[in-house]
């Protein structure tokens, strides 16, 4: 009930926000800036026939291949370099310098490369998504304070058991903002690679909707959908936040 | 009694942006088998230090911790530490804490650890993360954690200051009850004169920085102890003389 009333506000915004853009089509008469309704019966044409779904799956799969990518190497990396001061030292730098590249520069790269197939889109998921989670995760295990550190060597455990019951669970928060994050980006990536050069996928659609016929209320719906679709990954995030094993670091 | 720690002429100094501090000066002491040695000292004359190079955390600049006659040159399990932040693993149940030091290949372990659970006051929250328990049963967890693995020494320091007054003076109890069954060798530091005088059978009084043992005291009165005893008021106020604090009570 109190999420409900929490939600008013912004359904309101949302209401006034259609209604301006719905007055304002009607007023100047537009031929292509389609009305709230004709982005409506727009979608519904493409669900219908099938094609919004090969679009949206094509999408998610590279998103999938490209952050899983990313994943598994960002995390065993970030690690190795939060708790070897030498592989910190040695690594950070480079990654640094990688960091503030935006993955669009890469596209060229990543055409030369792979071609203008599927690989392309993954690998600029992997390279957008990959640096943040590096960096989270290291912070992550630079962050654990001295005295779980202290404790577990008052016990003196195994490395394995120093490793699993303590640096990771430690750590696992900050893996969670890490991917987060990362799936954040890999999202915004996927739709800007697909833009450049594939036949599948919602940032096609887009722009095959434009290119063919100026079908402007194609293009909203695909925003529309890329908006919705991203919330929702995200919120897939936020429910490893609310994980019993991670709720100690976000509490405070 | 024998022997359990032996303090020889430990010095210890922290370099800091070229000023040297001298920490501790000298120190000499024996704690015995299953003695409780409480020590006060003014703030910031260097007692975390001491418990520190004692449990094997720090290595002093010179002088020797023989612990079991041994020379002490890192942490063991054989002498848990509890501090005042305390460090139960909040990523780890109740449970999960206390089966943390105990070996994978134990044939026990898990009986064990419900025994300590429960001798602590924890039954029943044995699958609760440390963020769903309060400040005392926080602390309840992490001297279970430390007693069962069976250590030879508590390493304690200050362990109950973070809790409000009523609570740490329930914890004094609890842990009176606790090694009336178990017996452990005690090192307590605390800054509290009648949290010693309750709970210790010697308290040593520490000089400022650098630090050295100014004066020692034997608390010499039966358990259960009432500190607003006319003896225990003597005491507490002959070991604040010696802190510098002059009481009119």
């Amino acid at each position: 009930m109190k999420g409900l009333r929490q939600a008013v506000p912004s359904i309101v915004v949302m209401a006034v926000v259609l209604a301006i853009w719905w007055a304002a089509v009607a007023a100047t008469k537009s031929a292509i800036f389609p009305t709230p309704w004709q982005v409506v019966t727009g979608t519904l044409e493409l669900a219908r026939d099938g094609t919004l779904w090969e679009h949206i799956g094509a999408s998610l799969m590279r998103v999938g291949a490209g952050f899983g990518l990313a994943v598994a190497l960002a995390i065993p990396l970030g690690l190795w370099m939060g708790w070897v001061h030498g592989a910190f030292v040695t690594l950070n730098p480079l990654f640094q310098i990688m960091r503030p590249i935006s993955p669009i520069a890469w596209i060229p790269i990543a055409i030369l490369w792979f071609g203008v197939g599927n690989a392309s889109p993954i690998f600029l998921i992997f390279i957008a998504s990959v640096f943040p989670m590096i960096v989270q995760t290291t912070v992550g295990v630079h962050t654990i304070e001295k005295r779980y550190l202290r404790a577990a060597e008052n016990f003196g455990v195994t490395r394995s058991k120093l490793f699993l019951k303590v640096v990771f669970p430690a750590t696992l928060p900050q893996i969670i903002v890490g991917m987060r994050i990362g799936l954040g980006v890999a999202w915004l990536v996927v739709v800007a690679a697909e833009m450049i050069a594939l036949h599948s996928g919602l940032g096609y659609m887009i722009i095959d909707s434009r290119n063919a016929g100026n079908r402007y209320d194609l293009v909203i719906a695909g925003m529309i959908i890329i908006g919705l679709i991203g919330l929702m990954l995200d919120g897939f995030m936020r429910l490893l936040e609310g994980m019993k094993v991670v709720r100690w670091r976000y509490a405070h | 009694m024998p022997t359990k720690i032996h303090v020889e002429n430990v010095r210890k100094s922290f370099q800091n942006d070229k000023v040297r501090l001298q920490v501790i000066e000298g120190l000499d002491f024996d704690v015995k088998e299953g003695e409780f040695v409480a020590i006060v000292g003014p703030s910031g004359c260097g007692k975390t230090t001491l418990m520190n190079i004692i449990a094997g955390f720090l290595s002093p600049d010179s002088g020797a911790v023989n612990v079991n006659g041994v020379v002490r040159n890192g942490p063991n399990r054989k002498g848990i530490m509890i501090t005042q932040q305390g460090s139960v693993f909040p990523w780890l149940t109740v449970k999960q804490n206390l089966l943390f030091g105990l070996p994978d290949d134990l044939p026990n372990r898990d009986a064990l650890a419900d025994e300590y659970a429960a001798l602590v006051g924890l039954k029943g929250f044995e699958n609760n993360y440390a963020h769903e328990l309060s400040g005392g049963m926080l602390k309840r967890a992490e001297i279970a954690r430390a007693l069962v693995v069976k250590p030879e020494i508590l390493y304690m320091d200050e362990p109950f200051s973070a809790l409000d007054a009523l609570m740490s003076l329930r914890m004094q109890n609890e842990l009176l009850r606790i090694l009336a069954v178990e017996k452990h060798t005690v090192m307590l530091i605390t800054h509290d004169v009648e949290e010693a005088i309750h709970l210790a059978d010697r308290i040593l009084v520490l000089s400022p920085r650098p630090t050295r043992i100014q004066a020692s005291f034997d608390v010499p009165f039966a358990h259960p102890r009432r500190v607003s005893s006319p003896e225990a008021q003597a005491l507490r106020v002959a070991i604040l003389k010696e802190l510098g604090v002059t009481d009119s009570v």
